[in-house]
């Protein structure tokens, strides 16, 4: 799984580190200045976030079929804020929702120090 | 998607810099300028953005195509700026949602823009949807609908500087 995230400039671009936890995959965003969208707060840019959880969603079924012969393909993607994130790493699981023969619904979670305050929501559809 | 006669009637709190090509009003956050995105024009409730193409916002190595969370992030930045320019008085903005549709493959190696439009702006709700393109609007390759909360704070709002230097004529 680490390889693949060293296959994919854009995860390699945000620093993301795989990781398996109770089974599942688990990704983790490390902080740094430029990801950044409110110097403010200052708090993640929301674009990053969301990013994140699709990567995180696209390795989750990448990593449930066993095979890169078939890379899904995403047909839409929604986010929701719940809450601003800070300078701190955020980590994000995703679950298979339903897994169809054409297209796989995959819910994913996004959180900072305390898994049960969220920072963010995502659920995309995929092109299998 | 164009101005409706209230929307021209009204008086925006970013008025004094519509126009083509205001950087500024991105270069205060650090991701922006990390990917080198740039205000291609703003106007009345509608923000266009351009996000230069980079070998290291590919998503699929083997054909090319800039990754969809680079889209994402280039929609959610024209969000964040078309409520802005919808705005009659400072206010922040916080993104409460945002879904992007996948249409198609982005063309590979080309510059690619976001065009948003926040088409209804209620006290605390701003409602926005838009387009990511190539080189014409009419055939996007992705499209996108959100809301955003508007508070009443505007404290956290990095445009407040804008305000700060009285009629919101800048220096750059």
């Amino acid at each position: 799984m680490t390889n693949l995230v060293e296959m994919i400039p854009y995860a390699r671009f945000l620093g993301v580190a795989v990781e398996r936890v109770d089974g599942a995959v688990q990704c983790v965003l490390p902080f740094r200045e430029e990801i950044v969208g409110n110097q403010r707060l200052p708090a993640i840019h929301g674009g990053v976030l969301g990013a994140f959880l699709e990567l995180t969603a696209f390795l989750r079924l990448l990593d449930e079929s066993g095979s890169t012969d078939r890379i899904p393909r995403p047909i839409n993607f929604s986010v929701d804020y719940l809450r601003s994130a800070g300078p701190a790493a955020t980590t994000a699981r995703a679950e298979i929702f339903k897994l169809g023969r054409r297209i796989a619904n995959v819910h994913v979670v996004a959180w900072q120090q305390d898994q049960k305050r969220p920072v963010a929501y995502g659920n995309g559809k995929f092109l299998l | 998607m164009s101005s409706d006669k209230t929307a021209t009637e009204k008086q925006y709190a970013l008025a004094s810099i519509f126009g083509p090509g205001r950087d500024e009003l991105i270069d205060h956050t650090p991701h922006a300028r990390h990917l080198g995105i740039r205000v291609v024009r703003t106007g009345p409730c509608e923000a266009v953005l351009k996000l230069p193409y980079r070998a290291e916002l590919v998503g699929d190595p083997t054909r090319g195509v800039v990754f969809g969370g680079a889209i994402t992030t280039l929609l959610d930045h024209a969000s964040g700026l078309a409520a802005a320019c919808a705005m009659e008085t400072f206010q922040a903005i916080a993104t409460v949602d945002l879904r992007v549709d996948y249409l198609r493959a982005a063309a590979p190696g080309l510059d690619l823009y976001g065009y948003v439009r926040c088409y209804k702006m209620t006290k605390n709700v701003a409602f926005i949807r838009g387009v990511a393109y190539e080189h014409d609007p009419e055939d996007p390759f992705a499209s996108c609908q959100g809301t955003l909360m508007v508070g009443a704070n505007p404290t956290a709002s990095p445009f407040t500087r804008f305000n700060d230097e009285g009629t919101g004529e800048t220096s750059g």
